[in-house]
């Protein structure tokens, strides 16, 4: 079980932060340009599920999977959205990216004076607890 | 076990085949005083909630009648524009009814074109080498599966979330198209698939699926 990446991005789709762990492949462009293509097909998968769903949906998207990962998507009520790619085994991930809106970045980062909103999070400290954040969980498990 | 619809993509992005199975309706009809509390908007040919969200009407859904007479494009049925029905005050209290608007084939088939670069976008957006675009998508109310065969045909059912071996029913329509299309003469290649005979015998199996579950297939 293994978490690879997290891209947080804002509503208006610019990349605020990008933590990778257990990444093996790289997408060969610029992290900006690798952010545009993410949150263009984060969004072409909302307005998708939106008109494929049977009901009205709620939350709307939550995951897709792949042979090799599965990548989580939460969007907060203000149109933040966390991603996060992990292995297909790992349980729980919507629950952990609640936990990183809520201790990780309304704490560090929202809370913090220095970081503006709507700008790219550089702050050490946000770095670092997430770091020991993701570190902790179960899901991750180094995979060498 | 329920199966809300079967979609075959062909191998250059164009739906092939699609098959709603049973789509529930989604409807509330209510009665409005003046002045109407629900903004409504006209797009794409059709009347549908802009603001206002209430009462299991959502924003979204589409004007189906007022006062019982049908709603196409603006107009009701005695030929009378909707927006100029609501806006008159004689005209309360008046009973609309909204719903859900279900896709229309055509679009259906942007759609299904609209899968295809995500599919291949997920690929390219791996962080680990090797992987395939994605098997299935799960949102709060549907779960879509989907397979790719070696020839590039995909096969797309969209099911409730919780459906379990969703990968065995995808196999099996893939055997009916290849027994009732493929095998078919007088079916050409990425045309759309107009057999009788896969027709029946897919709503023998989602019959069969919806039933007894994927168990026994």
């Amino acid at each position: 079980m293994t978490i690879h990446n997290l891209y947080i991005f804002d509503r208006y789709g610019s990349l605020l932060y990008y933590g990778e762990w257990n990444r093996s492949k790289q997408s060969g462009m610029s992290r900006e340009e690798e952010g545009k293509l993410m949150y263009g097909m984060l969004f072409s998968i909302k307005s998708f599920v939106a008109k494929i769903s049977p009901l009205d949906p709620k939350d709307g998207f939550m995951h897709y999977k792949t042979t090799k990962y599965t990548l989580h998507c939460l969007e907060t009520p203000s149109g933040l959205k966390f991603v996060m790619n992990t292995d297909n085994q790992a349980q729980g991930v919507r629950e952990l990216l609640k936990r990183i809106y809520g201790e990780i970045y309304v704490k560090y980062a929202i809370r913090n004076p220095m970081c503006g909103i709507g700008e790219p999070i550089i702050s050490e400290i946000f770095k670092n607890k997430l770091d020991a954040f993701i570190k902790q969980t179960p899901i991750h498990v180094r995979a060498s | 076990m329920v199966i809300y619809g079967v979609y075959i993509v062909s191998k250059s992005g164009g739906l092939i085949f699609n098959y709603d199975h049973n789509i529930p309706r989604v409807e509330t009809e209510k009665t409005f005083g003046y002045p109407l509390d629900i903004k409504l908007q006209y797009e794409n040919k059709k009347v549908v909630v802009a603001f206002g969200q209430r009462d299991g009407i959502n924003v979204g859904h589409v004007l189906l009648s007022v006062n019982g007479s049908p709603v196409t494009g603006r107009t009701t049925e005695d030929g009378r524009d909707v927006f100029e029905v609501v806006e008159i005050k004689e005209n309360y209290p008046l009973s609309l009814k909204f719903g859900r608007a279900r896709a229309t084939t055509n679009e259906k088939i942007v759609l299904a074109s609209m899968f295809y670069p995500l599919f291949a976008l997920a690929s390219q957006l791996s962080p680990v080498p090797k992987c395939s675009g994605i098997e299935s998508l799960t949102a709060d109310t549907f779960k879509l599966s989907c397979f790719q065969t070696l020839t590039g045909v995909k096969f797309i059912i969209v099911t409730d979330p919780n459906m379990q071996g969703s990968e065995v029913v995808l196999k099996r329509i893939y055997e009916l198209y290849s027994d009732y299309a493929l095998k078919n003469p007088f079916y050409s290649l990425e045309m759309p698939i107009r057999c009788e005979l896969f027709d029946t015998s897919l709503h023998t199996l989602l019959e069969l699926v919806e039933k007894s579950g994927t168990g026994n297939l």
